[in-house]
């Protein structure tokens, strides 16, 4: 499952064009290298459960308060009511919401992970995001492993839930700072798009933090600040490089060597308490 | 009978104001008594108050937040706080002047003051950057906020901002991770932590100095995950939909009492804070000072379990099955 664009120029399902390149390439060779164009390495946008396939240990993850739902506390109404929101976004992606969180493994490590899905209403963190990212945490700090966030919102906090989404930034950095206290190994994986109240939150909290390349990252969303000083950005801005660059990623990863990668961290970065 | 619109009701106000000082000016030229008179004015003034009070729109709200006259931050740090030291620089960077940091006392009680201040003349505004702190406005707040740790002085931050600044130097030097930090260290921070929405609590921008033991909003302020204007351009796809926008985010203070984030309303004068500022930082100083008296006993590892729990209980959601 990927977020191929759909050209209508595009034989069935053989081939795909790439948003990097723009150029048309194989299907399943575009699957093979998970979801990486082989001609220029652009990354796909892919679904989460995709993710932890290619991060975990096979059969290795357990999900952990898979059924949790969102509440609708404002009522709220835009042109559509947030609820009817929330059942179309579940019904597109198969999810029941923008989190996912649970245990797993990775080269036989023990390992606590969450991850938040683009797809779903921008991967914007409402209370179930926030409740999820913050419980994780806490049974990471209980059960002493290492914790594990792979983000990718477009959105930060969701509107739909007002100030409450708001408060889950609090809610997520409160947990992951006793996590913290507790000397846990926190590896904070950025995918595209990562932005707003999730990079102003947890997602930048980390002990070790990674990108995929060119993956968009930032605070404010390209367009806002486009818009507000109404002249074009610079060329790369907002994209992984362009955070390496200014010191706010350790590593940028390709995502074929993530596992690999994340692997090597956790050995040297064992805890010693 | 015809609804008076909140223009005609505010009119009204207006005449009554003016009539109540003719006759208070009369009754000084020539000192005869008009107290019943007076008395029925006044009466009357504050009946179309609260009428125009219930008839506010939540998008009037967020408009009297950013009302021009309204008292900003440096107002009531000259109204509030006595023997203000200022202290300045996030020693990275500058010296942020959205956000203005320094060491106050109100009578016994010492602390460190943190505020977001938007400037009032043009050439202020701008310098301020119309109170949008930049990635080392925060870092500032948080550098001195460790000295009060580190000095056992509790904390107190005025917020009024529209959000944090989004532009291209903001994002080169970190602003989500500012941000992030701030309030990941105020979650920690082993002394006691004020907050007080002034004006405008913009999202993550308020955030950044907005985490603490007691949260209190004044009555025309109001604290939102986006900008109405900002979700009616997102969810409705047209910027003019902002006062649907208002209402639908639930962003006053009325709101924020019910869903049990903020403690505590601090009720506006008559026509609001700009209508009498120094009300209004009497009622605010009468805050502080409550506020610390009450904080300053609680152990503060009870207070840091406390500060967790505020956070950790907000958010509604289903568990099935």
């Amino acid at each position: 499952m990927v977020f191929f664009r759909k050209k209508k120029d595009m034989p069935n399902g053989l081939w795909v064009r790439c948003d990097g390149c723009k150029g048309v390439v194989y299907k399943k060779t575009v699957e093979e290298r998970m979801f990486v164009c082989p001609d220029c390495n652009h990354h796909f946008r892919i679904f989460s459960k995709d993710r932890l396939n290619f991060l975990l240990d096979e059969n290795s993850f357990e999900e952990f308060w898979e059924n949790m739902v969102p509440c609708d506390p404002l009522h709220f109404k835009d042109r559509i009511t947030y609820p009817e929101r929330v059942a179309a976004e579940q019904k597109k992606t198969g999810l029941k919401e923008a989190a996912i969180v649970g245990q797993g493994k990775i080269e036989g490590k023990p390992v606590m992970v969450g991850i938040t899905d683009p797809s779903f209403i921008m991967g914007s963190m409402g209370a179930v995001v926030g409740e999820k990212i913050a419980r994780i945490a806490e049974k990471a700090t209980e059960l002493r492993l290492p914790l594990i966030i792979i983000s990718g919102s477009g959105g930060g906090a969701r509107m739909q839930e007002g100030v409450f989404s708001l408060m889950q930034m609090a809610k997520t950095s409160a947990a992951i700072g006793r996590f913290q206290d507790a000397g846990g190994l926190y590896i904070s994986v950025l995918t595209d798009p990562s932005l707003g109240g999730v990079m102003a939150s947890f997602a930048s909290l980390a002990d070790v933090t990674i990108a995929e390349p060119r993956a968009l990252i930032g605070f404010a969303g390209p367009r806002v600040i486009q818009e507000t000083i109404r002249r074009s950005l610079p060329k790369g801005f907002q994209t992984a490089e362009f955070l390496l660059e200014h010191g706010f990623l350790d590593r940028i990863v390709h995502r074929q060597d993530m596992r690999k990668e994340i692997s090597k961290l956790l050995d040297y970065l064992q805890n010693k308490k | 009978m015809v609804e008076k619109s909140v223009a005609e009701l505010e009119n009204l106000v207006l005449e009554v104001e003016h009539q109540i000082k003719d006759v208070e000016g009369a009754c000084q030229k020539d000192g005869v008594d008009r107290s019943v008179e007076l008395k029925v004015l006044r009466e009357r003034y504050e009946a179309l108050h609260e009428k125009l009070r219930s008839r506010l729109t939540p998008y009037d709200i967020v408009k009297l937040a950013r009302h021009p006259l309204r008292p900003l931050t440096a107002d009531y740090i000259s109204m509030i706080i006595e023997d203000f030291v200022e202290l300045h620089g996030d020693r990275h960077f500058g010296d942020d002047k959205a956000i203005i940091c320094g060491l106050g006392s109100i009578g016994q009680e010492r602390f460190l003051f943190i505020g977001q201040q938007k400037g009032k003349s043009t050439k202020e505004r701008i310098a301020c950057n119309f109170g949008m702190p930049n990635p080392e406005g925060y870092r500032k707040a948080l550098q001195k906020m460790m000295l009060a740790e580190k000095f056992g002085l509790p904390i107190v931050t005025l917020i009024d901002t529209p959000g944090a600044n989004p532009d291209i130097g903001a994002e080169e030097r970190g602003q989500a991770c500012a941000i992030a930090e701030n309030i990941y260290k105020m979650c920690r921070l082993k002394t006691p932590i004020v907050n007080i929405v002034i004006g405008e609590g913009g999202s993550g921008g308020a955030l950044g100095i907005g985490i603490g033991d007691k949260f209190a909003i004044l009555e025309f302020a109001y604290y939102s995950v986006i900008s109405p204007e900002g979700c009616a351009a997102i969810l409705w796809k047209n910027g003019e939909n902002a006062s649907e926008a208002a209402s639908a985010l639930q962003l006053t203070a009325r709101d924020l009492l019910r869903f049990g984030v903020a403690d505590e309303i601090l009720p506006e004068p008559l026509g609001a804070a700009h209508k009498n500022p120094r009300a209004m930082a009497d009622s605010i100083k009468a805050y502080i000072v409550r506020c610390l008296k009450e904080l300053k006993g609680i152990p503060i590892e009870d207070l840091l379990e406390s500060r967790y729990n505020r956070y950790k209980r907000t958010g509604k959601y289903l568990e099935l099955g």
